[in-house]
């Protein structure tokens, strides 16, 4: 279960390297999304996929919202 | 791993940053007048008109030690004894808006409810500025020279 941080703690950990990953649709990251984030839709984000990912640094995933 | 739960809907609405298509549209924030007086309860309105007006502005926002908005003074309130407190002339819970919302919707809503100016906010109240009707106009005018190639 990831835990949950705030905005605050994302600009914190991103300055220090941490890497942003949008699980919405492809077509909404290509909207928007956070400066730097990968974008990787919920459905592919398999544990390998995540472990490979954070292996060298902490990775943050987000959505639009809280909902 | 780590989530950011208020995910990017908190981020844009914070007025930070983003990449993307919609990144090109002109927002809020970009005329936003972030050097608004503000003030703190308690404060005796002399001292608030006195440093309202040496800043050359005829409103002022009350907020806490975080910068939520807690009211808006306006000039009227300014003819008050100067003793009197902020908090009992103040306007409490102004209306606030976004800094992600796009220039040309707000400039739309504002006119659509007769609106000069309005205060922008962070997703938790926190003062960001003051937005002026003239000013979203100036900016869409901007932005639209930039697009077409107009001098």
């Amino acid at each position: 279960m990831p835990r949950d941080i705030d905005r605050e703690q994302v600009r914190e950990l991103v300055a220090q390297g941490a890497q942003l990953v949008e699980v919405m649709p492809a077509e909404e990251y290509e909207q928007e999304h956070l400066p730097g984030a990968l974008s990787i839709p919920l459905e592919s984000l398999t544990p390998a996929k995540v472990q490979r990912l954070a292996r060298d640094r902490s990775l943050i995933v987000y959505c639009y919202d809280q909902q | 791993m780590l989530r950011y739960a208020a995910g990017k809907r908190d981020w844009t609405a914070a007025g930070l940053p983003f990449e993307g298509a919609q990144a090109r549209i002109p927002r809020v924030l970009a005329v936003t007048r972030c050097d608004v007086p503000t003030c703190r309860l308690g404060e005796p309105i002399g001292a608030v008109r006195d440093r309202t007006r040496s800043a050359g502005w005829d409103t002022c926002f009350v907020i806490t030690e975080q910068r939520v908005v807690l009211g808006r003074v306006r000039t009227e309130a300014f003819a008050a004894a100067p003793d009197t407190p902020v908090e009992t002339l103040m306007e409490p819970g102004p209306s606030t808006f976004r800094p992600d919302v796009p220039l040309s919707q707000m400039l739309d809503y504002m006119t659509e409810h007769g609106i000069r100016r309005a205060v922008i906010t962070d997703q938790d109240g926190r003062l960001l500025g003051l937005i002026a009707r003239e000013d979203l106009e100036r900016g869409l005018a901007a932005t639209h020279r930039s697009e077409t190639g107009a001098g």
